[in-house]
């Protein structure tokens, strides 16, 4: 057991390590370090509701958005009047200092972890009693709802867009706003995955389980099932929003459907990388954002204009042919190495039986 | 209240008519989910991207320089072999696994839909123009055009013609044993993977049929597919499966919600609406169960 331990420990403090030090050693790809840690993020929070409570939501990407849009409210609404700054390219006649800057994206980023996480608390109550594909289907429809209403929304740019306010000029190193970005970014990632690992540890992740599984024989044996759907939301709108808020701070610019509620591209994202690791597993949306990241950025390029055409035809693939994950192929193969017992003789009576 | 449409009104009417016209159309689409939800199970998210598919096949026709009202006939056609294709392509390995797979495998397709008919034909708002001009009412204070009247016509003839189909042909009676029990259809020898690759042929044909109406009284774009697909899922889950004239009352209940929601709320909100009352209706239909401690299955 404690040699498990520090094994742990090696693999913690080496990716920490790596991840502390990417920014300087691939410095060209600040940019997409922080979309990787966003990324990952996103699938390790969709993976809590989609993986280990078994409600598939196309949702989270609400909380994604309304961080977004919180984010830069409140980071210009604390200084400037935010109707003159989305309404005519405010970011030109107003400027923030530097420390007006940072204490805006500071409480901006607090305000946005914490509305998505009462509103999740609010509406889950509602949403949540929804079971199976008419949660996903429902969940989807919140998003783009969501979309379209913030899209007809004056004060937040509407549809022409709201530029978030640009990275101090003061500051003259070149690097500082990528190295910026970035850090905020990981620093989210090293939380959400203490926070994920605590939960996996907890007795929380078996009442999810427990739901998963069969929620009214959770219900049966006396789980308060609703409370525990409803907090295990609310987690993931925290973290969502935090992600949302760094996420538009990054990009600069603000579109309702294409940029904050963005359900063809991030709420679509979230849901395939988590499947693509595998998932119900600490480590499958890690990986699988990776890999998939890795994919997208190497092939994107590559298939221009035609991305769109090779991400369906992934969904698919992955979806049909490949449900469990990577995790879950692993599983299947090596069975050991998850802890799993496994007993020779029944393992062969099972395979003669197939 | 200071709407415009409570001052006048002839605005009522005019929202009124639009909106049972339109209704009806959304109903035909509605239709063909609920024939393959309960036969195949599956609930398909590109459903409305073939809707749209099958308008610009008519749009295509009307390039050519043939009237776009044959689109109602070639488009029905051609699009059952698109849905046959796509059957045997990728639904046919979703069929009996989780609703949520199918879900996701859907939206792959839809993904792959939008993006070919944006190569395709261009990423324009485009519309097919009938000429069939406008009916005045009420003192031309009512305009209809002529082309909502014929695609609710032909909608109707369209549903009445599948509603025969099904009860009296041979392939019919096998779809609807299917649905009833696959397993004991496939004992007393129906073939089944025909029937699901039938069924979804025939939704997709009916999809055809919308989008070529569609074409003429609307307009059409690559990515405005989804709507038609909540909307027609919004009507199945109102109406349930199977229950044919609960699908056009509430087609055209949805049609007539719309119309207000756009002159109340304003254009820019409505497909929000339309997003929102899916929600509300789910939600609503959630407190109305859990009230005798059941949920929606």
């Amino acid at each position: 057991m404690e040699k498990v331990k520090q094994k742990d420990l090696i693999l913690y403090s080496g990716l920490i390590i790596l991840g502390l030090a990417a920014p300087y050693l691939f410095s060209a790809f600040k940019v997409q370090l922080t979309y990787l840690c966003v990324l990952i993020v996103l699938a390790m929070t969709w993976n809590l509701q989609g993986g280990e409570m078994g409600y598939n939501t196309f949702g989270n990407i609400l909380f994604y958005g309304l961080g977004m849009y919180l984010t830069a409210s409140v980071q210009v609404g604390m200084f400037f009047p935010l109707a003159e700054w989305t309404e005519s390219g405010g970011e030109k006649t107003f400027v923030h200092t530097t420390t007006q800057y940072f204490q805006g994206i500071g409480v901006g980023l607090l305000v946005a972890a914490i509305i998505p996480t009462i509103i999740a608390g609010a509406i889950g109550y509602a949403i949540l009693g929804l079971r199976g594909h008419y949660f996903a289907i429902c969940t989807l429809g919140l998003g783009i709802a969501a979309g379209e209403i913030a899209g007809g929304i004056e004060i937040i740019g509407a549809g022409q867009g709201f530029t978030t306010p640009p990275f101090p000029a003061e500051i003259v190193d070149a690097e500082a706003r990528g190295k910026f970005f970035y850090f905020l970014s990981f620093a989210l990632l090293i939380g959400t995955f203490v926070f994920v690992k605590y939960i996996y540890g907890s007795r929380f992740r078996l009442i999810l389980n427990a739901i998963r599984d069969n929620e009214d024989k959770a219900e049966a044996m006396g789980i308060q099932t609703m409370k525990y759907k409803i907090v295990g939301w609310m987690c993931s709108a925290f973290f969502c929003g935090l992600a949302g808020g760094i996420m538009g701070g990054l990009i600069g610019y603000i579109d309702s459907t294409d940029v904050a509620f963005d359900g063809r591209e991030m709420g679509v994202f979230m849901v395939l990388m988590a499947i693509l690791g595998g998932k119900g597993t600490l480590w499958g949306p890690v990986i699988g954002a990776t890999l998939f990241h890795f994919f997208k950025e190497g092939l994107w390029t590559l298939i221009l204009g035609w991305q769109y055409v090779a991400l369906g035809v992934l969904i698919v693939v992955i979806v049909v042919y490949f449900p469990e994950g990577l995790m879950g192929w692993l599983r299947e193969k090596y069975p050991e190495r998850f802890g799993e017992v496994i007993d020779e003789k029944d393992r062969k009576a099972q395979v003669e039986l197939k | 209240m200071d709407f415009l449409i409570f001052k006048a009104p002839m605005l009522m009417v005019q929202a009124s008519l639009d909106g049972i016209l339109l209704g009806i159309l959304f109903a035909l689409i509605a239709y063909g989910m609920a024939l393959q939800w309960g036969v195949m199970n599956i609930i398909n998210i590109a459903q409305g991207d073939l809707v749209i598919l099958g308008g610009y096949i008519a749009y295509t026709i009307y390039l050519w320089g043939i009237h776009p009202a044959w689109g109602v006939i070639i488009s029905p056609i051609i699009m059952f072999f698109v849905g046959w294709g796509l059957y045997k392509l990728v639904i046919n390995k979703v069929v009996d696994r989780d609703l949520f797979i199918s879900i996701l495998a859907t939206f792959g397709i839809a993904i792959v839909f939008q993006q070919l008919m944006n190569f395709i034909f261009g990423a324009d708002v485009v519309v097919a123009q009938s000429e069939y001009g406008t009916t005045m009412l009420f003192d031309n204070s009512v305009t209809l055009p002529n082309s909502k009247i014929f695609s609710a016509f032909i909608s109707v003839l369209y549903a009445i013609a599948l509603v025969i189909y099904m009860k009296k042909s041979k392939l019919g009676r096998a779809i609807r044993a299917t649905a009833q029990n696959a397993r004991a259809a496939k004992i007393l020898g129906v073939d089944t993977e025909k029937v699901y690759a039938a069924t979804f042929g025939i939704n997709a044909a009916l999809c055809g049929i919308a989008g070529a109406l569609i074409s003429i009284t609307l307009t059409l774009h690559p990515y405005v597919g989804l709507p038609y697909t909540v909307r027609s899922f919004m009507i199945v889950i109102v109406a349930g499966l199977g229950n044919l004239p609960a699908v056009a009352v509430s087609g055209m209940g949805l049609g007539l919600f719309e119309e207000f929601a756009d002159y109340i709320l304003g254009t820019e909100f409505r497909i929000g609406a339309v997003f929102l009352l899916l929600v509300l209706i789910l939600v609503y239909r959630r407190f109305k169960l859990s009230r005798k401690r059941e949920y929606l299955k």
